[in-house]
Parts: C-alpha cells; structure tokens; sequence
C-alpha cells in the first residue's frame, strides 16, 4: 500500500482524487454508490449568492466520447447551501469543497465570506471560468486583469484555501493561471468545460436551449492533459487537474503533467462508483512501479 | 430507496414489433425492490458514439423468478447495441432509480393507464402492482398504425384493454382522448405515460374531467440520480430533476399549459 497522500497548498488530502463540481451533487447523491469518506475531497455544485433557475431544457447533448452541457449554474444560492445542505455534509471524513461561483465582484465576495464562516469546509474553487450563462464568471476567467480582480477581492475575505478554476477558452491558460497565482491563489484547477455546440440537422435547430453550451468528457482530456502539463510548469502552486478522466490511468497521466490531484466529472455518469476505483487503480500503480508515494509521481514526467 | 450498480444477466431476448426489443434480465442474488415507474441506467459505452447510460423504464420486475423485463425502443446506437445482446450476456444497470407512480391508499378505485407507443412500458408493472393490491386496472393504448401496438396481450392478463390507431386499423380511429370508453366509464385515477403531445392532450382532459392525473416523463438524462441537473422540468416550483424528482408527477405540479 502506497501513501496516497498529497496536498493543495495546507489543504491535506487523504489522496488525490477529488469529484468535479456539477457532476457529483452535494456527494450525498452518490453515498449508495462510493464511500465518500474514500476521497480526496468532493467539490460540491456551483453556489452563487442568489437562488438562480438556470438554463431552459434543453440542456444536455450525448457527442462521441463526451457530452455538451447548459445548466446554466441552477442552484438555491449560499444562503440555503448553509442552512440546508452543509449540516447533511459536514461531517463526512473528506474534503468538502464549495464552488463559489458569480457574475459580479461583490457576489464571489459575499458567497465567499458566508462559506469561509463553515467550519467544516476548508476550501472553495472560484469558478471564474463557466461558459453557459451570460455572465458566468467567464468574463472574468478569460483576461489575465479580470482574473486577477476577482481572486484579489476574494483573497481578501477568505482565509482558507482557494483553488481558481481556469476556463480553457483562452488564448493562453498559463497567462490567466500567473494571474490568479499573483492575486493569491493557492492552487488553480483546469480545465473548466471547453465551449462547444450541437445541432439537430432533421429539425434544423440547436440542441441546447441556450444554443453552445461547456463541452466535458474523454474527448476533452487531450486538451486538459496539455493545459494542466502547460500550467504546472508556469506557475509555483499546486495544479489540480481534469477533464475527461474516466480511470486511473488517466488520472495518473494528469498527476505525471504536474497536478498534484486531479478531479472527476463526467465519467461519474457512466460509472458512479468510479471515483473509488482510481483511488484503488492510483495504488495499484504506485506498487506495480515501486513507488512509496504518490508524490513520486506528481510532474514526474520525463521528456 | 438505496440504489445499486449490477451486472444482469440476460435471459432471453424477444422482438417486439420492428423497433422494439424485450430484454429479460436476471441476476444471482435477489434483486432489490422496485416501484412502478421507477427506471434503470443501462450502461452502453462500448462504442466512442455513445457515453452516457440509458434510462429505461421498468416494464415488470417478478420478485419469485427474480426477472426484469426492460422494453427498449431502438433509436440510437445505445439502444441499437442493447438489441444484440444474446443470452448470458452482462448488462450493466444503475436500479432503481426515480419516484415511481402514487399507487392508491385502498382497492375501491377505478384507475385509467394509458400508454401511447413505447410508453405502455411502465404500465404493465403499474397494472401488475394494482392487481396484486385487488385493482382491475383499465389500459388505454395508442398508436399510429397496428405495427407500433406493444404487449397488447400481456395488458389484457391483467384488465381490459381498449386501443386506438390513428389509420384505424385496430380499436378504435383516433387518439386515445378521444376514445369513447373515456365518456362511457367514471374513472379515479389516471396513470399516463408516451409522447409529450399525446401526455399534454390526456393531462387537458383529466383536468376538464376532474380526474387526477400522474403522467411519466422521459427528459434527457444523463447522471440519473439528481446530480448534474441536466434532465429538468419547468415545474410550479421551478426546475426540477426529472430522474430524482420524477419521473412521475402529478400534473398540477407541471408548468404545462392545459
């Protein structure tokens, strides 16, 4: 048995695979399916500070090896998540991550200052990067000042890890990543779905109500592996890494690039006890190689 | 209800029709209890044109043989796959999953099921599940031509079965709103379930009629246990997931317009 230990900055993980936000609920969807206790951590649906509906059905599209979304961050704002729902999840024996997300400055702050105030989460993801509503926070994740803005507001507030989240729909990630890496950050997480579009040729109409929508999947995961690979090596804090990891060989090929965690998302659809899997499959390969530590392996890469 | 992952093993495969397909699937252990209504999540990713699993609804779920049955309509490569399953071959399924239909409190009702094209599936275990409470359900099924009529004599086993075809060939000429066993007979429940258009015209005529009406839904799917939020129905109380908070309403929680 292997130390499946790593770390985001302070944040200690029992291990490095975490759940991608929008994918697994509030974790407790999935309780029947993987002990959640098992995880590195679990990044809980996006939470802005007011309640929102989200995108009109359509929302989802099949495409080969990946699936188009438009949900549009349909949640019942911050104020509910504490009441409601962070008593049903505090007391799981992992990382519970809240991601904040917004569409204005002060909104990312005050969702941020009500989450610092848990005490059993000890990190949030600013989703600085969702592509499915019009002003989603991708605004901000798309210019290296925008991005810089929005983390130093909430930097702030909060004063306990915070990962951002990085939209792939950029020019050049490392510049936004050195970005939130100046602004203080502690890690940044990539990548955020890729903006794609779906058509139905026999109706001659979109698929998704909201006509493009953030594309996820294995089709994706070249394009992840390449970003997460191109970040680690531009900025100094931690990188988590995902998109379209669907077992543990594709996690491990994240954590070789230099993240040194990696997320799950989509491929929770196909198999929900998934995430436990990569934890064992991680292990599997750490002793197949004669590697103690899983951080033998974080950016081991040799080229 | 806790949920689970099994593989299945497939007993027998039967056409039906030309589109459809009955899969009879078993297992070793027990399998769990399942609501009518209730569906599974097929799992289908063995072709990079297909990821994400496949709701299906439950067609009857015998506890003493220990059977499935699934009645897959083939519309895609996912459901197309399923078709060349053989006997002893492995399903993947995510079971049981949804809210299932509200089954009456006592056996003195008269409840109307009504199935239009593949949507008859989940009411023959809704019909079995009456039956074995001393309910006489009464099915109504439509279809465009006779060729898309499904398991009529399974129906008939457990009540009176009335049919309409749009071509006439069977039943009686029409849609099943405007069959007249709808005028002749007093009903106290009814149960629907196929395409929207056909759900929207009998919820319109339930509400004139001052019967309750519980419909099923079959929005895209994808995580199938209210997670990813990508299945939603624009309900009196906003969006909600059709595979958590569904697939079954009753229509006066529904936004339709009726």
């Amino acid at each position: 048995m292997a130390d499946l230990r790593t770390s985001i900055g302070k944040l200690e993980l029992a291990n490095p695979v975490m759940t991608a936000s929008g994918t697994f609920g509030y974790g407790t969807e999935f309780a029947d399916f993987v002990d959640l206790n098992r995880l590195g951590g679990v990044i809980v649906k996006g939470t802005t500070l007011h309640h929102r509906e989200g995108n009109p059905y359509p929302r989802m599209a099949e495409t080969p090896s990946g699936m188009l979304n438009a949900v549009g961050l349909q949640n019942k704002g911050v104020d509910y998540f504490c009441e409601q729902i962070y008593p049903t999840i505090k007391d799981y024996k992992t990382n519970m991550i809240v991601n904040v997300s917004g569409s204005a400055i002060e909104d990312y702050v005050a969702t941020a200052e009500r989450i610092n105030a848990l005490e059993a989460i000890p990190a949030i993801e600013l989703n600085i990067s969702c592509p499915n509503v019009k002003q989603g926070g991708m605004a901000f994740g798309v210019t290296a000042k925008g991005a810089a803005e929005v983390v130093n507001a909430v930097r702030k507030v909060y004063d306990k890890t915070l990962i951002v989240k990085l939209s792939p729909n950029v020019t050049d990630i490392t510049e936004i990543a050195r970005a939130a890496e100046s602004a203080g950050a502690d890690s940044v997480s990539l990548i955020n779905t890729l903006l794609g579009m779906a058509i139905d040729a026999e109706r001659r109409r979109p698929v998704l109500s909201t006509v493009t929508g953030g594309m996820s999947g294995p089709a994706v995961k070249p394009i992840a592996l390449r970003m997460v690979w191109q970040v680690a090596k531009a900025v100094k804090i931690p990188v988590v890494g995902l998109g379209g990891i669907t077992n543990a060989t594709d996690a491990i090929e994240f954590l070789l690039a230099g993240a040194s965690a990696i997320e799950v998302g989509t491929a929770n659809f196909m198999d929900p006890a998934v995430t436990g899997k990569i934890v064992d499959g991680i292990n599997d390969y750490l002793d197949r190689h004669g590697f103690s530590s899983v951080r033998d392996i974080i950016g081991a890469l040799e080229i | 209800m806790k949920k689970y992952i099994l593989d299945l093993t497939v007993r027998k495969t039967v056409s039906v029709g030309k589109q459809c397909v009955l899969l009879c699937l078993t297992a070793d252990e027990q399998l769990p209890e399942m609501l009518p209504g209730q569906f599974v999540e097929v799992r289908v990713d063995h072709t990079p044109s297909v990821m994400l699993r496949r709701p299906i609804s439950i067609h009857y779920y015998n506890k003493e043989t220990n059977e499935l049955g699934l009645l897959v309509q083939l519309v895609g490569d996912g459901t197309r796959w399923m078709a060349t399953l053989k006997e002893g071959d492995s399903l993947n399924l995510v079971l049981p999953l949804g809210n299932g239909f509200t089954l009456p409190s006592d056996s003195s009702g008269h409840p109307l099921l009504i199935g239009g094209g593949v949507g008859v599936a989940p009411l023959l275990y809704l019909g079995m599940k009456l039956k074995e409470m001393g309910v006489t359900p009464t099915f109504l099924l439509g279809s465009r031509t006779e060729n898309e009529l499904m398991q009529v004599q399974e129906f008939e086993k457990i009540g009176p079965v009335y049919i309409t075809t749009e071509n006439g060939a069977v039943g009686e000429q029409g849609y099943v709103t405007q069959h007249s066993v709808l005028t002749r007979e007093q009903f106290t429940q009814v149960y629907t379930c196929g395409p929207k258009p056909m759900m929207v015209a009998v919820a319109r005529w339930a509400k004139a009629a001052g019967v309750p009406c519980e419909v099923s839904l079959e929005n895209k799917m994808a995580c199938g246990v209210g997670a990813c939020l990508c299945c939603v129905e624009d309900t009196k109380e906003g969006n909600v997931c059709v595979c958590k908070e569904g697939p079954v309403f009753a229509i006066e929680k529904l936004s339709w317009q009726i």
